[in-house]
């Protein structure tokens, strides 16, 4: 595995690169620039970024504005913020018309560590992914993110990306294409199927393997695109493997697990289970101590492997 | 009116008058358009018609004087943009894009229906000359900037006129949106706000304080015109004075009834969100014949 790598630098230099390909890129921000890396954008294109300040709001709203005069703005915060903050400014300014907006939400999840509960969005993707119209991509590494990144900006309509604090490692190789709403089987598997989304995705990949030293043999899909769901490769995970675990950072309300479950469901009813922050709110901590004191770690995931086989029968 | 106001009860500068209507030419539309807003919530049964009938005479002047815009082509890259934040106001955009031919006046009775072009509230997916997708107060004036933003950095000279209520003026996004707007220097941005003062249960003064609401709007970077929002005359001086206003934005405050032009619905607030019953309809008609 390849040295960690931040993904909101990802993020921002991407943005320098989208720029400089097109004039019609412009950035926002709400004091948060440092953070969220897009004062890479704003030192190359000046004119073209806005420092909204403490607004969200109004932040939001604004892109929405630009957007509807053939801009293609992207514009970032903290998830806690957006959609936390401004949820009614992006139904009814970008969801609703519909209109050509990127929001990039940085330091989601708990992996924000000791900034503690105001800053940990838990709940961001059950609130975008409840809106209709809007794209919803949770990337995986630096190599999936860069990628995101491009192909919201290549295909028109509102896109939601979510970003962790944290440096991550590299689950992806240089050959990996991220294709919009197609999930990615990491392994191959025929026992059960562990579905992961960000930060996850590692952690499933270390309990898969651990699993393969048991003689159990996981799938293990990478579902970047949570919304509009690879609804395809959920029903093949399901009637293949008759399993599923799914594994996600993020509460276990509204997420990857009641996506899969709603699909599952539907198509091809199997046992489940669900990493996921359960029904709470954390604390502050190191990011691995609050991944182990809420049950995000590798070592859940396998001990949910085998509850879920036991079901299985 | 406070020391913020300027513009006098004068005669329209003759260059205004220019291939546009007259003053009387426009009192006449504006009659018009309040038999529609009538008739329209009438015929839905719902609405809200006070707030429709208090701004006539602001989107008469801009639609019938200032603004350059093409009904046959609404989405013309260098018109003027007028945004409608109060989105309750819905019924007034309609009937002024139907008077300006963007579609025709027959759709206004299929207000509220469904499967019509006109929802309830504004949804610029569906109404050819509808800006935003307003509804939820607060956020209009934010989007204007946007909408002015993009004019700048594409060196195109349209001008961004957005209607904002009194009332909408208690969500503190407007404020947001107000510091940003002189921040930015906005200059191609003109705000209007009708400020007919009254909000769903009650006098502004009553349910949340504004004043002094022009010392606001003056704190926070605007140039503050004050007018009657009724008075067709001082509406269009108010728009030519922005023009030469550089390098901050311009509120215009217009003062207005709301109900304005029929007599039991003025300063009523059963008729903020109701709409008139077929014998209200037919009385209110027949004052605006």
């Amino acid at each position: 595995m390849s040295a960690e790598i931040s993904l909101r630098d990802t993020y921002g230099q991407t943005l320098v690169e989208l720029g400089k390909e097109n004039p019609d890129i412009v950035v926002l921000d709400a004091d948060l620039s440092w953070s969220t890396m897009t004062h890479y954008f704003r030192a190359k294109f000046p004119g073209r970024f806005f420092d909204c300040g403490i607004a969200e709001q109004n932040m939001i709203s604004i892109a929405a504005g630009l957007a509807a005069s053939g801009k293609i703005p992207f514009a970032s915060t903290f998830a806690v913020f957006l959609p936390g903050r401004c949820f009614d400014q992006v139904r009814m300014s970008i969801a609703y018309p519909g209109f050509n907006v990127k929001l990039v939400a940085t330091h989601g999840g708990l992996s924000v560590g000791e900034d503690g509960v105001s800053h940990q969005a838990i709940e961001d993707l059950s609130l975008t992914c409840s809106l209709p119209g809007l794209t919803v991509i949770v990337p995986a590494d630096a190599i999936e993110t860069a990628q995101a990144v491009r192909s919201a900006a290549a295909n028109y309509g509102p896109f939601y990306i979510r970003l962790g604090r944290p440096k991550v490692p590299t689950v992806h190789d240089e050959s990996y294409r991220f294709e919009l709403g197609k999930a990615v089987m990491m392994r191959q598997g025929g026992d059960v199927t562990i579905i992961a989304i960000g930060l996850l995705v590692a952690a499933a990949l270390e309990a898969a393997d651990n699993l393969k030293k048991e003689g159990i043999d996981c799938r293990v899909l990478n579902v970047p695109t949570l919304k509009p769901v690879d609804e395809a490769a959920i029903i093949s995970a399901a009637a293949d493997t008759g399993a599923i675990v799914t594994a996600e950072e993020h509460l276990e309300h509204g997420g990857l697990g009641s996506t899969v479950a709603r699909v599952a469901a539907r198509h091809c009813p199997v046992p489940m289970e669900f990493i996921a922050i359960k029904d709470t709110y954390a604390q502050s901590g190191k990011p691995a101590e609050l991944f182990e004191r809420y049950g995000l770690t590798a070592k859940d995931i396998k001990q949910a492997v085998h509850t879920v086989l036991k079901k299985k029968g | 009116m406070s020391e913020a106001s300027e513009v006098q009860k004068t005669n329209v500068d003759p260059a205004i008058e220019e291939g546009s209507l007259s003053v009387a030419q426009m009192v006449a539309v504006a009659k018009k358009l309040r038999r529609h807003i009538i008739t329209m919530t009438g015929k839905a049964g719902s609405g809200h018609p006070g707030g429709s009938l208090s701004a006539v005479e602001i989107v008469t002047a801009l639609y019938f004087k200032v603004l350059r815009h093409n009904p046959d082509d609404p989405r013309w890259p260098d018109r003027d943009r007028f945004i409608l934040s109060k989105g309750h106001a819905a019924p007034l955009l309609y009937a002024v894009l139907a008077e300006s031919d963007y579609f025709p006046v027959e759709e206004l009775l299929t207000l509220r229906q469904v499967d019509s072009c006109l929802q309830g509230h504004t949804d610029c997916r569906l109404t050819p000359g509808v800006e935003m997708s307003a509804g939820s107060l607060g956020q209009g004036l934010s989007f204007s900037i946007g909408v002015a933003l993009a004019g700048r950095l594409n060196a195109q000279s349209y001008r961004v006129y957005v209607l904002l209520g009194d009332g909408e003026s208690d969500e503190g996004q407007v404020w947001e949106a107000a510091m940003a707007a002189a921040h930015y220097k906005l200059d191609n941005l003109v705000a209007i706000v009708d400020n007919n003062g009254q909000q769903i249960d009650g006098w502004n003064r009553d349910v949340m304080n504004l004043d002094p609401f022009n010392k606001k709007w003056q704190a926070f970077g605007w140039h503050v015109i004050e007018v009657d929002g009724h008075d067709l005359n001082q509406l269009v001086n108010a728009f030519e004075q922005a023009k030469s206003i550089k390098a901050q934005p311009t509120v215009i405050i217009a003062h207005t009834t709301k109900g304005k032009g029929v007599s039991f619905m003025e300063n009523n607030l059963d008729f903020h969100g109701k709409a008139p019953n077929a014998a209200q309809v037919e009385m209110a008609l027949k004052e605006l014949e």
